[in-house]
């Protein structure tokens, strides 16, 4: 990453222009030229930088209200088998290793579920405690009852 | 140059997600095949949307128009590059606070208010407030931590992620 492609995150992260040539209007607002804005945008890509480019939905609009952060107190010689293990599960959107705040937080796997009722939430829940079997102590789900502030990411210009 | 910063306001071009749940929209079909085909692979070309366009059967002005529509609906929160920032060099870490109820709104409005703070969700939990500190740098999130524990008087605990297993996420309208 060197300054040039900082700039090109700095004009693009609020979203890209909705105009037909979106790459050559950010080549404009950059001086930049366009075949280079878009071989830069093809190396994030590559490099990982950008994980995909597309639409972002609100999945409270397309109704999966039910979006449940489920934790896991998993025996810590298994956690790193069985977190690859749930990060595959097509309905696991995050899947994480963290540290305990024993007494008050004693799970160490998080994967986040989101669903269209708690219902099914909780479906998806079983199926990862089937997973995880005798190396899971205990669990919890704890859902989103209000998202408070959603800004994503931002680069100063 | 230019570096990883404090969250700002979003560019008023692009529709803001709206912080309570809207009530589920009616899609048309042609919304839902844009939604559920386009979550990525969207083309770098010179006429991306043409392209992107013809695998759905639409002119590009329809498809500009139709992503126009459902940012401004609230139905999108964006559209466009879905950044790693840890690539870039950037930190986040998730942190949890257990807040009294009557304290609630207040709290919430200060943790807001604190630029690293990118995303906050209140949960049904003892611990009640999750939020994600991201900055260029772990000293500048701890820093947002530290200082959000002085004022508030409340514990900050820390969830770093010791290992990821997997981040992906594809809804199906």
């Amino acid at each position: 990453m060197d300054s040039v492609d900082f700039a090109l995150v700095a004009a693009c992260q609020a979203g890209l222009p909705l105009t037909p040539r979106p790459y050559h209007a950010m080549a404009e607002q950059l001086g930049l030229g366009a075949e280079e804005v878009m071989a830069r945008m093809q190396a994030m890509m590559q490099a990982g930088v950008i994980r995909r480019i597309g639409v972002v939905p609100n999945h409270y609009a397309l109704g999966y209200t039910a979006n449940g952060m489920t934790v896991w107190d998993v025996a810590d010689e298994h956690v790193d088998a069985l977190g690859e293990a749930v990060g595959r599960l097509p309905f696991v959107s995050h899947c994480y290793c963290r540290p305990r705040h024993l007494p008050l937080w004693p799970y160490n796997l998080f994967a986040m579920v989101h669903a269209k009722s708690r219902g099914q939430a909780q479906a998806y829940a079983d199926q990862i405690g089937d997973l995880l079997g005798v190396a899971c102590r205990q669990s919890d789900i704890l859902y989103s009852s209000r998202m408070l502030k959603k800004t994503g990411l931002r680069i100063a210009d | 140059m230019s570096r990883i910063a404090a969250p700002r306001a979003a560019n008023p071009t692009q529709a803001s997600p709206s912080r309570d749940a809207p009530q589920e929209p009616v899609l048309s079909e042609t919304d839902r095949r844009l939604i559920n085909a386009f979550q990525g692979g969207f083309p770098i070309c010179e006429r991306p949307f043409q392209v992107a366009a013809e695998t759905l059967g639409l002119d590009e002005a329809t498809l500009i128009a139709r992503i126009d529509a459902l940012l401004k609906a609230g139905v999108l929160t964006r559209f466009g590059p879905l950044f790693n920032a840890e690539r870039m060099g950037g930190v986040n870490v998730l942190a949890a606070m257990s807040v009294p109820a009557a304290e609630f709104d207040n709290i919430v409005e200060f943790v807001n208010a604190q630029p690293e703070i990118a995303h906050n969700y209140r949960r049904e939990h003892a611990l009640n407030l999750w939020f994600v500190g991201a900055a260029e740098t772990p000293e500048k999130v701890e820093a947002a931590f530290a200082f959000i524990e002085s004022v508030s008087g409340l514990p900050v605990y820390r969830f770093p992620k010791e290992r990821e297993f997997f981040v992906e996420l594809i809804l199906e309208a």
